[in-house]
């Protein structure tokens, strides 16, 4: 019998700590298959943040080392510059990358780095229990903004892809979501040109992901996943943001 | 090889890149820019190493992180109001026992302070200065000779123990020129850490964290930095002694100040005072029997520290209430001189009436 689907080599046989209908879990999945489909597991180091993925050692089978909040970026460059044989990724969420994170990712991507950073965006902070995030949109609720996120007292969502995308480092950055099949296969060609932008030496690279929270969004599964779709797209619209590797499609 | 006339900032640069520092990341801040510069010129010219200068002292430091977890070493420098910010990459580089070097040129403070030479971060320096239950080694040199042997020794060190050290110097020390002597060639090759991550190439794949959601594993991460500590406080302790043989006074002084201290004690000398000095090299671990053992000698300590009295309390501790402990300090940056110092440690010969 054909075998059609099976578990990542480089997946741990390791049950997901996530939540039902997080993105993470997906993500998770999806970068494995990469690593082993692009052979990458004996050369490939992972930097998860704080936040609910700190925990991705548990489930990659790949060298990886967790860092203070919001400095992935600072951790990967001396890493990668100490060791440029190795591919490396940051994994980070919408907390570590745009608020405490913000100066490490903008000055690793104007330096053409040449690491991968993983941008989780689920709106929220997630692991300290659903506080608002420099990406939560205008009005939605959360621990911090209980009456709705008030542009006069919080600012806009910040759409760190499109500043990312300025700096002359950065040779390509999309924005893509977990929330169907399409959207997950868009995914993992994103990443995969991603992570093949890095293996090539053009530049730096991001991938922004849409991610739903339903936990901390106080919604069901079902209800988060169009809910991402419907609303989180309008601010954060997705495809590709820069690319200028020479147009070599990864596929 | 020859001696050569340099400024210290220069020495440590040049005595790391001859340690086999293969990664510096620093950060612009008076009065230590000939060091980041001297790297700038010379390290990122070295075949496999590399120099940036990073977005911020938070940045450089957790550069510093990342080229210690793939094996390499890592080093960064600042001063006083950087090294603060560094603390919190220190910390994790501690937790995570991971080598690295730090060097602190230090100056006045607190605040942005002054860019004259003090040495007011000595509880930062010796107390661990970041947060969680850590220490780290710390080195203070007291001349531009010591500033290199010093900053070599402290690789050999952070990797022997996996552990941060800090060089904790100052700014006249960082400025001034003197004559040194290198007495190593920088290595070819270093063999790779066994700790280091390099990919999970014939072997399991490998973390390396400090987060646990189980109170005990951290509990016992604490533990075992506690006994790597107890070794360290075993073996690797270091000072200076100067007349304190005969001495009815004796001066405890660091770095510059033991200098300065020096001068002093050799002018009181010449006028038949007898008067020592103590000058601990490792400033953690201190040496704190050493300066018990003085106490079998004489009754009298006076703690001589550019500050406003923080070595001060290592002393106290380690006397345990054993002989007179005086202080004399300067802060904020203002660099006393030896007949200063001198007319200081004279006073208080004739008050406590030893001649």
């Amino acid at each position: 019998m054909k075998k059609v689907f099976s578990r990542p080599r480089s997946l741990k046989r390791t049950p997901f700590h996530y939540c039902a209908a997080c993105g993470h879990s997906i993500i998770h999945r999806v970068m494995c298959e990469l690593i082993d489909e692009m052979d990458l597991q004996e050369r490939i180091f992972g930097i998860p943040p704080a936040g609910c993925s700190v925990f991705a050692y548990n489930y990659f089978d790949i060298d990886m080392a967790e860092c203070a909040h919001g400095r992935g970026a600072a951790v990967a460059t001396g890493y990668k510059r100490a060791f440029p044989e190795a591919v490396v990724f940051t994994y980070q969420g919408d907390g570590d990358l745009a608020a405490i994170g913000t100066a490490e990712i903008i000055h690793a991507a104007n330096r053409g780095e040449r690491i991968t950073a993983i941008f989780v965006n689920n709106a929220v902070y997630g692991m300290t229990g659903g506080q608002m995030a420099p990406t939560t949109l205008l009005n939605q609720e959360t621990t911090t903004t209980p009456y709705g996120r008030d542009m006069r007292i919080d600012g806009y969502p910040l759409k760190m892809s499109e500043m990312l995308a300025l700096t002359q480092g950065a040779v390509y950055i999309e924005r893509t979501a977990v929330t169907s099949p399409a959207n997950i296969r868009r995914t993992k060609k994103a990443i995969r040109k991603a992570l093949q932008t890095q293996i090539d030496d053009l530049g730096f690279s991001l991938v922004e992901i849409l991610a739903p929270c339903p936990t901390n969004w106080k919604m069901g599964a079902l209800e988060s996943w169009q809910w991402t779709d419907t609303e989180m797209t309008k601010e954060f619209p997705l495809g590709v943001i820069k690319d200028t590797t020479g147009g070599k499609d990864a596929d | 090889m020859a001696k050569v006339l340099m400024d210290g900032n220069s020495a440590i640069a040049e005595a790391a890149i001859r340690a086999g520092c293969q990664c510096y990341f620093g950060y612009p801040i008076t009065p230590q820019n000939e060091l980041t510069e001297y790297m700038a010129a010379h390290l990122s010219r070295r075949k496999g190493c590399t120099f940036i200068q990073a977005e911020s002292e938070l940045a450089a430091i957790n550069m510093v992180y990342g080229a210690s977890l793939a094996g390499a070493r890592a080093m960064t420098s600042s001063s006083s109001p950087g090294i603060s910010l560094k603390q919190e990459g220190i910390s994790y580089l501690a937790a995570c026992e991971l080598p690295a070097v730090i060097v602190n040129v230090c100056r006045g403070g607190p605040g942005l302070g002054s860019i004259a030479a003090s040495q007011s971060d000595y509880f930062q320096a010796t107390r661990g200065g970041g947060h969680g239950d850590y220490r780290t080694i710390v080195l203070a040199p007291a001349s531009v000779q010591e500033l290199a042997d010093l900053t070599h020794r402290s690789f050999d060190l952070a990797d022997k123990y996996l552990t941060p050290v800090l060089v904790l110097a100052d700014g006249v020390l960082g400025q001034m020129k003197e004559p040194v002597e290198f007495n190593h060639e920088a290595p070819e090759e270093l063999p790779i850490r066994s700790n280091a991550l390099r990919g999970a190439k014939g072997r399991p794949s490998r973390f390396i964290k400090s987060l646990s959601s189980n109170a005990s594993d951290v509990e016992e991460i604490n533990w075992s930095l506690y006994r790597r500590y107890q070794l360290i406080q075993r073996q690797e302790i270091t000072y200076e002694t100067f007349l304190v043989e005969d001495a009815e006074l004796v001066v405890v002084a660091f770095g510059i100040a033991a200098r300065i201290a020096k001068g002093a004690i050799k002018n009181a000398r010449r006028d038949g005072l007898k008067i020592g000095l103590f000058r601990p090299i490792t400033l953690w671990p201190f040496p704190s029997a050493e300066v018990q053992e003085l106490a079998n000698r004489t009754e009298n300590f006076l703690v001589f520290e550019m500050n406003m009295g923080q070595m001060i309390e290592d002393v106290q501790l380690a006397l345990g209430g054993k002989g007179e402990v005086f202080f004399y300090g300067r802060p904020g940056g203002v660099i006393p001189t030896p007949s200063e110092v001198f007319r200081v440690v004279q006073r208080l010969y004739y008050q406590k009436g030893l001649k």
